[in-house]
């Protein structure tokens, strides 16, 4: 199963609203509500920064009885060094993203400790992708 | 304690899922800081907070928490409601600051997360 949504950089009014569909199709699919949960706060947690940070952005879906694959690629000014951005308490942000309660610089961390896999790559001035991968079957204890 | 004992000793009122204020709750975390609301492991967590916007809400859904009080007199839109009634999240207004309402629900034995 594939699926796509669009997102618009600084509409914090709809982010979320990807997330929100993704978590409906998991739940349908009856996996486990552990997995749900880390998956959609990861997703969730990607989707907010393509909003708060880039002019536009694609989350792309994709299912198999295994897994799903969420990756979010986006058109912004990308990542200068994602080590950093990796670090917990790093943020960017500006203003408005910090008094919608984000902008406190755990977004990736949290993305990390969410995800089974996490794949970050940027290009300064074009964008960045994020792939976010979990699997149903794996126990959720190391989480 | 049910969420219709909450209101009651908070002196607040049940904005949406009244039809639910006999959902039980034990535990709880405030913040305004939605990014620690997403770090938080654990299920059906009661959220006091003076943030409202649409991604207290979205925050709220992702994080599996089921009812949250908005606190400071915060005053949630038309838009906030229906998002909340969609996914069954309870929500009460409360005029007393998150440190009185925190106070309150301790002493009446909510515990916190950690």
């Amino acid at each position: 199963m594939h699926f796509e949504y669009q997102i618009e950089g600084g509409n914090f009014t709809r982010a979320g609203f990807a997330s929100s569909e993704i978590k409906k199709k998991l739940k349908q699919l009856n996996v486990d509500l552990g997995i749900v949960k880390r998956t959609v706060v990861a997703t969730y947690e990607a989707e907010v920064n393509v909003v708060a940070h880039a002019y536009s952005g694609t989350i792309y879906v994709d299912f198999d009885e295994e897994k799903v694959v969420i990756k979010l690629v986006d058109e912004g000014p990308g990542i200068p060094d994602i080590e950093k951005a990796m670090t917990e308490g790093f943020s960017t942000a500006s203003s408005t993203v910090r008094e919608m309660g984000f902008g406190a610089g755990m977004g990736l961390p949290n993305m990390k400790k969410n995800a089974d896999d996490l794949q970050v790559s940027s290009e300064v001035g074009k964008g960045t992708t994020v792939q976010i991968t979990m699997f149903f079957q794996k126990p959720d204890n190391d989480k | 304690m049910t969420v219709e004992q909450i209101a009651r000793i908070l002196d607040a009122g049940i904005i949406c899922g009244e039809e639910r204020s006999q959902h039980d709750i034990d535990i709880a975390f405030a913040s305004d800081l939605m990014s620690d609301v997403l770090t938080l492991k654990e299920d059906n967590v009661l959220l006091i907070t003076g943030l409202a916007n649409m991604q207290t809400l979205r925050t709220a859904e992702m994080s599996d928490i089921h009812c949250i009080i908005f606190a400071r007199n915060k005053k949630i839109s038309e838009e906030m409601k229906e998002l909340a009634r969609e996914n069954d999240i309870i929500v009460l207004e409360c005029r007393y600051s998150v440190f009185r309402t925190c106070g309150i629900l301790y002493e009446a034995g909510i515990s916190p997360v950690f």
